[in-house]
């Protein structure tokens, strides 16, 4: 077990060593502080112009004309495009393209693209795109997750997006307590910093070449082309330097229109959104609508779990289906229970469209279960952390998906370790008057503030489930001695980059490692930047590529200089044989030397799940536990988050330094998820579409992150030993911060975010907002037994 | 809207960026200073964030004073220091202390917030060298980041902060 002060030392002292288990620096690092570093938006190109989408207005509406008249008429216009003038598929989607490039006849959201141009400069073409006339008749939206269930549908493909269902045991079995609830979260942006941004160039031969801030190129790629009509060849998608992304840049923002205004003004096009435009032009987290029932033992130990989990996908498919699976696969958390009756349906509405953000699935049913494991803790009077370990999983369980956990599953190590963390010193008496709920404000009456302390674990498995081919392609360019790693891995600013090279070093014995340029062009698929994946994924390919590199530098070695190949090794930059005789530096000892090889990892093959919901769906899993301690104003309802603690399970720490940085920047997102982050709909339309109304954590609001472990147990079949961190943070530090509002105040709050008013105004009597709202019927699985 | 061409709405003249004066010809009056800076003088490290002053991405400093440069209108800088970034960067390859520190803290990940808070930390640390902990997250509190929940940018100001001890 890495203790924090291990981990504090790994990451301030040792500044020299480059290898992995080293707190080695980022590639990029320097650029990025001088100011240097081409973001997406910061490219340009010869006569470059500016491109515009224009959006609907309308959440659901029928369009009867659009004139474009208006914006050629212009100076400075120089493209307008519409839906007559996509040549290829009209439609893209991640795993189905069900999502108009440009809305012709219908309009399913309030944001979706209408029509595109181009001008010589961001206003012009801001104004050309208000030129354009667009008839609508505007129709009643659907923005009800449960009436989408029975309403006409809005979409050729119906409004039921994907449905996954979980029956095992025995649907008759109760034990002799049981705790129920409703619960709902919101729907949470990414609000990465960096805007969705790229610059499409048309090139002689009626390609195109795209550099573009995403999560995955040849994903990417593959849409484009197929709605540009060309050839993949043609399409050649670069990565140009990324923001942020945690989910929002897995689909396509405007790949396709900008490639398409390139192509049609033959000129290079650039598009940066603004944020608001941002807020519009990607998917959002799920909301989600739950109904949970659990029945145990005397003991404690879980009998039964029956759940119903209602999200509102939005217009559109996007990756609904992977949260739908997740959420049904996790919903009864890291805990062992015989009987499971799971049903969960994403369904399409007029709201904009939700997908991938950072722990899908698992965050939103992570609130629900571990709400459910307080409410049993309490009705069997037994300490909320004993229910937990009494029922924790062990290696060698069973999921309620029927998978046995043949990985590691320190599920009790977590918990025990994050529970025995001390608590921070000081409460609300002492602390800083700034420190206080409410801040700079100084709103706080010093005695009516109340501390409070929460506790939740949480689970998700790393990597893509179900089926999915998932691999990743990576190759080791060995020339003089120098060496050169090309992957289309995205770095999202993880640390991917800082990654590859400590693997290369380490096998490799050198110092400096170069990294080729991610694009589809000259190198094959690494899989999305998603699902905790690239570590392992790219990882395993980089490490694997640089093995065999390795191995064919030594024998060739051994044969050239004649000396044994066994015990012949490569260390600091020189080619050393067992007993020291041969020792020449690696420059000379492979001069003239080229080297390559290109490696594809693949995990083991998973299965899809069967009627029943039961298969071995997925490769591994990730385990985390989070105390969150808070102080809550009982009058205006305002909350300050104290501390949140923690101990991971990480198989093996790779970077200290970035593991940290994951560990930090996962809480800050499920922090202000738990007390400030929500797009706020009205009809459909997206009320608070900037930093100054959609709230996201700042110095002030961000508590201080307690790492008081990292469980090393390296993970069976992980190339590095490591498993995935980036998304287990974010998933049960949202419950944690909740349950220490829970108990601060003593009240429900079935919902997160909490707001103000849900404190305010239930501690002052008044009714909750939103009671009714969740799904008044539940309807668990067993009720639909064959 | 015909007239958004012509070369009465255009207009010319000079800013001081970094102690150095720079033309600026043929700039719509709406330009503001961070679309100047960025895309007509090629100061790119003023990063376009939220574009209303929210999020600190493009943090200048003008006349000695910590603005939000897309709030300001580039013609009204006339006359006035601007120091962006760059200005605080040394020359070549180099890195100020607070640089260094940001890249060995870990404090960098995507990094898009990174110049923002580099001139923002500079701006509190030529004011009050020694600041609390608390004093630098107010100082920090309008510079947003979404990838590193602040720890590390914490204890990179706390390292450069050390390096200025008397």
């Amino acid at each position: 077990m890495t203790t924090l002060d291990t981990l504090a030392e790994a990451g301030t002292t040792d500044r020299t060593a480059q290898g992995l288990g080293t707190s080695a620096r980022r590639p990029d690092g320097r650029p990025k502080v001088r100011g240097q570093f081409a973001f997406s938006s910061d490219l340009e190109a010869k006569d470059m112009l500016w491109g515009q989408l224009l959006r609907s207005p309308h959440p659901s509406a029928t369009i009867r004309h659009i004139d474009v008249s208006g914006a050629w008429r212009i100076p400075g216009v120089v493209s307008v495009l519409t839906a007559d003038d996509v040549p290829g598929r009209s439609s893209y989607g991640l795993d189905y393209p069900d999502q108009p490039v440009f809305a012709s006849d219908v309009a399913r959201y309030a944001g979706e693209p209408v029509a595109a141009v181009a001008a010589d400069h961001p206003v012009t073409a801001r104004r050309a795109a208000e030129a354009i006339v667009v008839d609508y008749e505007v129709r009643e939206p659907l923005t009800d997750s449960e009436a989408a269930l029975t309403a006409e549908p809005i979409h050729p493909l119906g409004n039921e997006l994907y449905r996954q269902t979980i029956r095992r045991g025995d649907p008759a079995a109760t034990g002799v307590v049981s705790v129920e609830g409703h619960y709902e979260t919101g729907m949470q942006d990414q609000a990465f910093m960096g805007p969705e941004s790229g610059l499409a160039v048309p090139a002689a031969d009626g390609g195109v070449d795209l550099y573009i801030a995403t999560q995955w190129l040849h994903v990417d790629q593959d849409q484009i082309a197929a709605c540009l009509g060309l050839p993949l060849d043609l399409v050649r998608v670069h990565l140009a330097g990324v923001g942020g992304a945690f989910g929002a840049r897995e689909d396509l923002s405007m790949q396709v229109q900008l490639c398409l205004l390139a192509l049609r003004s033959g000129r290079p096009v650039k598009i940066v959104y603004s944020r608001e435009e941002s807020f519009h032009g990607h998917v959002h987290r799920h909301p989600a609508r739950m109904w949970y029932r659990h029945t145990a033992d005397a003991t404690g130990r879980l009998v039964s779990v029956e759940a119903r989990i209602l999200f509102d996908g939005g217009a559109y498919l996007s990756s609904s289906t992977a949260v739908t699976l997740n959420a049904a696969c996790f919903a009864n958390g890291p805990y062992k229970v015989p009987n499971a009756f799971v049903d969960c349906t994403a369904v399409r509405t007029n709201n904009p469209p939700c997908g991938a953000m950072r722990g899908f699935g698992a965050v939103q049913v992570c609130f629900a279960h571990e709400a459910q494991m307080d409410k049993l803790a309490a009705a069997l009077s037994i300490d909320p952390v004993e229910l937990r370990l009494l029922n924790a999983y062990a290696p060698g369980d069973e999921l309620i998906i029927g998978q046995v956990l043949t990985g590691t599953a320190p599920v009790a190590e977590v918990i025990r370790a994050c529970a025995a963390a001390p608590l921070p010193p000081g409460s609300p008496d002492t602390v800083p008057e700034l420190a206080l709920p409410g801040g700079a404000g100084r709103t706080a009456e010093r005695r009516r503030v109340r501390r409070g302390v929460g506790f939740a674990v949480g689970f998700k498995n790393l990597m893509f489930s179900a089926g999915f081919d998932d691999y990743s392609t990576a190759r080791c360019r060995l020339e003089d001695g120098q060496v050169t790693i090309t992957t289309a891995a995205v770095e999202v600013g993880q640390g991917l980059v800082t990654l590859i090279q400590q693997i290369a070093r380490d096998v490799l014995g050198v110092d400096e490692v170069a990294l080729g340029e991610a694009a589809t062009v000259g190198i094959g698929s690494a899989g999305s930047t998603s699902a905790s994946r690239q570590s392992w994924m790219t990882g395993g390919a980089v490490d694997s590529a640089c093995r065999t590199v390795r191995e064919r530098l030594l024998s060739s070695i051994a044969q050239r200089f004649e000396v044994p190949r066994t015990g012949l090794e490569l260390a600091s930059g020189r080619v050393v044989s067992a007993d020291g005789s041969f020792n020449v530096s690696l420059s000379e000892a492979a001069a003239g030397e080229v080297l390559e090889e290109t490696a594809v990892f693949r995990h083991p093959g998973t299965a899809e799940l069967d009627e029943n919901g039961q298969g071995d769906a997925h490769v591994s899993f990730a385990f985390a536990a989070h105390r969150a301690v808070v102080d809550v104003d009982l009058d205006l309802g305002l909350v300050k988050v104290v501390e949140v603690a923690t101990v991971q399970d990480v198989g093996r720490v790779l970077n200290p330094v970035q593991l940290l940085g994951q560990l930090e920047g996962g809480i800050s997102q499920g922090v202000g998820f738990a007390v400030m982050e929500e797009i706020v709909l009205d009809k459909g339309k997206v009320r608070n579409p900037s930093f100054t109304d959609y709230i996201i954590p700042t110095a002030l609001d961000m508590p201080p992150v307690r790492v008081e472990a990292l469980i090393e147990q390296p993970e069976p079949g992980s190339p590095l030993g490591a498993k995935g961190a980036g998304e287990p943070p974010s998933i049960s530090s949202t419950a944690a911060v909740v349950a220490a509002i829970r108990n601060a105040t003593g009240l429900e709050l079935a919902r997160t975010p909490v707001r103000p008013q849900d404190i305010a105004l239930a501690l002052a009597g008044q009714p909750s907002e939103w009671a009714g709202e969740a799904p008044a019927t539940p309807s668990p699985a067993k009720e639909a037994m064959p | 809207m015909e007239q958004l061409s012509t070369e009465g709405s255009l207009l010319s003249y000079t800013l001081r960026v970094n102690g150095r004066d720079r033309p600026v010809s043929d700039a719509l009056i709406e330009e503001n200073l961070l679309y100047v800076l960025r895309e007509r003088l090629g100061l790119r490290g003023s990063k376009n964030a939220c574009e209303q002053g929210e999020c600190g991405a493009c943090s200048v400093i003008l006349d000695g004073r910590l603005e939000c440069a897309c709030t300001v209108l580039a013609a009204s800088a006339v006359g006035r220091e601007v120091v962006t970034v760059e200005g605080l960067t040394p020359d070549g390859d180099g890195l100020s202390d607070l640089q260094e520190a940001f890249l060995a803290e870990g404090a960098v990940q995507c990094g898009f917030c990174t110049p923002g808070l580099v001139v923002s930390v500079h701006d509190l640390l030529s004011r009050n060298p020694h600041p609390t902990e608390l004093e630098i997250r107010e100082a920090i509190s309008g510079n947003l980041c979404r990838c590193t929940g602040y720890g590390r940018i914490l204890a990179a100001v706390k390292v450069a902060e050390e390096m200025h001890q008397p």
